[in-house]
């Protein structure tokens, strides 16, 4: 039953081969039974999970279910549920009983999926890794010595090790598609705005969105039909009506041009890597894309200008965190000086003070000009390089990851090479673009993932062409040998 | 770019964080290191490039000022550290 997708399981809820209660209690008793081997969940949110799930099959027998109701699913630890605990990895939050739902919460909440718990990330989503969370390091479940990728690590692992047929995530710098790559999972950031951030903590507001991460393209777009839409309560929420991401599913691809950037390709790609991609492009020729170089400039400098821009956008949103109103505050203060600086050093984690301190730095009198004003001007040409490309091409493909699931610890002490490995995500993001991972292989037993990068709210067209090439190949069925 | 301890606390001050005297010198070359890796960006001439602060470049969306918001404050206040009377309380700042 674990290793289903969300449409079999749909289909078996449809046809009453189980109940809602069945797969929930199926899916939480798995939770328990790998949790303390994966540490993939802060919260295991049973009698909440039991609850929805009588709830829907009672609307399963009223006949008024819709495509996901019934079904369950992991939030990830940064979308605020009302009456859960929402620690968005950080001790700053372990005290944090989130007085409202976000709306993607809500959403799928009204659409009759049931809660499982929330997953573990990096400490507000800083980081590639998952190694930052105040909760200890999600292990990968085809490695349990390596990294799961991060920030959305947890949410990664369990749909991985089929612990949940879906998971929320969210993707700042590649948050969704690199954890989704590392543990060979289906993974969407879609276009910025298309999902509301109402009640996703803030890390950095002009780059962070939510998206679905699942086994197959088709269950991403069940899960995407529900998280899309507009919001009048994020200001940056796009009002544009939701497409039925299922239905461009089984479109051919025949005549379809895609581009490969020849920067990702010929700079710093392992051989096995580099083999990896020639085979899907095998696989996608004979579907009938067409292939052709492309440039993209400026892309080496995607990871200075994100390094700037996040932690700038970091250091105002996490000013939030002061120890006053909600949140985690220190002993004894002496002053209010005292009290906002200590709650803060010792709320926050390394990682996040160094990226609120390089923030804060790069936006200080006499700074600001040569750090956060250069970098926005080139997020406007790594924009501008995209926008060309999509002029010669329908999508383009990329690795998602320069490498497999490295080792924990490996690149925990240096803040330079972990931020190296967002190189083919970064850029998506600054762009505000969608970007997609698909399982595309194995190296060495590890998930390799591949990234089809879509122009604006062309989210219906990745699906399409990951649930193509996901119709001639097996990768996104694989499951580790220990949890199948 | 090589930042020194005091440039450090005076980085901590601004961002408000209490950081450990041991901490500093750690902080420091991990700040450097980073502050260096942004240096790469001066190699671009970027004198007649807008800046792009929103992705899709849109701007703030105006609505009718009308109420929206229910009244949640003793929800709100449930999860203060401190509260009193409606009111959240900090070390006393005026003597």
């Amino acid at each position: 039953m674990h290793t289903k997708t969300l449409s079999e399981l749909s289909n078996a809820l449809r046809t009453r081969q189980c109940s809602s209660r069945e797969l929930t209690g199926h899916f939480l008793s798995r939770l328990k039974q790998h949790n303390a081997t994966l540490n993939c969940c802060i919260s295991i949110t049973e009698e909440q999970a039991l609850a929805q799930a009588a709830a829907a099959d009672q609307r399963i027998q009223a006949g008024n279910a819709e495509a996901l109701t019934g079904i369950p699913l992991l939030h990830k630890d940064i979308f605020c549920t009302q009456g859960i605990k929402t620690s968005c990895g950080s001790k700053m939050l372990d005290n944090f009983i989130a007085p409202y739902d976000a709306t993607v919460v809500e959403k799928l909440n009204a659409a009759g999926m049931v809660t499982l718990g929330k997953t573990n990330m990096d400490e507000f989503a800083m980081g590639s890794s998952n190694e930052t969370s105040y909760y200890g390091a999600v292990k990968n479940p085809w490695d349990l010595e390596r990294v799961p990728g991060g920030s959305s690590g947890g949410s990664a692992a369990a749909v991985a090790a089929c612990l949940a047929p879906a998971a929320t995530g969210t993707d700042t710098g590649g948050s969704i598609r690199q954890p989704a790559a590392l543990c060979g999972i289906t993974g969407l950031k879609p276009t910025y705005g298309r999902v509301s951030r109402y009640g996703m903590i803030a890390f950095a507001s002009s780059l962070d969105q939510g998206g679905p991460m699942t086994r197959t393209a088709e269950d991403a777009a069940l899960l995407l039909n529900c998280m899309a839409g507009f919001d009048p309560r994020d200001s940056t929420s796009v009002e544009r009506e939701v497409p039925d991401y299922t239905a461009d599913l089984n479109n051919g691809l025949a005549g379809l041009k895609m581009g490969l950037p020849k920067e990702y390709i010929r700079t710093g790609l392992s051989e096995a890597m580099g083999l990896n991609l020639e085979a899907m492009v095998l696989e996608l020729q004979k579907l009938g894309v067409k292939i052709k170089e492309i440039n993209l400039p400026n892309t080496q400098l995607a990871v200075p200008v994100y390094y700037v821009v996040a932690p700038a956008e970091c250091s105002s949103n996490l000013s939030r965190f002061d120890g006053v109103r909600f949140g985690y505050r220190c002993e004894n203060p002496k002053d209010l000086a005292d009290l906002y600086q200590r709650s803060r050093g010792e709320g926050f984690g390394a990682e996040v003070k160094r990226r609120i301190m390089v923030g804060t730095y790069a936006l200080s009198a006499g700074y600001y000009d040569a750090y956060y004003l250069k970098a926005q001007q080139i997020r406007h040409l790594i924009s501008d390089d995209f926008k060309q490309a999509f002029q010669q091409v329908d999508v383009i493909l990329a690795p998602t990851s320069p490498t497999t699931a490295f080792k924990i610890g490996e690149k925990a002490d240096d803040p330079i090479t972990m931020y190296l490995s967002d190189i083919y995500t970064i850029a998506v993001n600054l762009a505000g673009l969608p970007g997609m991972s698909v399982p595309t292989g194995q190296i060495q037993g590890l998930p390799v993932g591949m990234q089809l990068i879509g122009n604006y709210f062309d989210e219906a067209r990745l699906l399409n062409i990951a649930h193509r090439y996901q119709q001639v190949t097996q990768w996104h069925r694989q499951v580790p040998a220990r949890f199948m | 770019m090589s930042l020194s301890k005091t440039d450090v606390e005076k980085i901590a001050h601004l961002a408000r964080i209490a950081l450990s005297a041991e901490d500093i010198p750690r902080y420091a070359e991990n700040l450097s290191n980073i502050l260096d890796l942004a240096e790469q960006m001066k190699q671009i001439d970027t004198a007649h490039i807008t800046p792009m602060a929103h992705p899709l470049e849109a701007v703030a969306r105006l609505r009718e000022d009308v109420v929206t918001a229910p009244d949640q404050r003793a929800a709100f206040q449930a999860i203060a550290p401190q509260v009193e009377a409606g009111l959240y309380l900090v070390p006393k700042v005026i003597e």
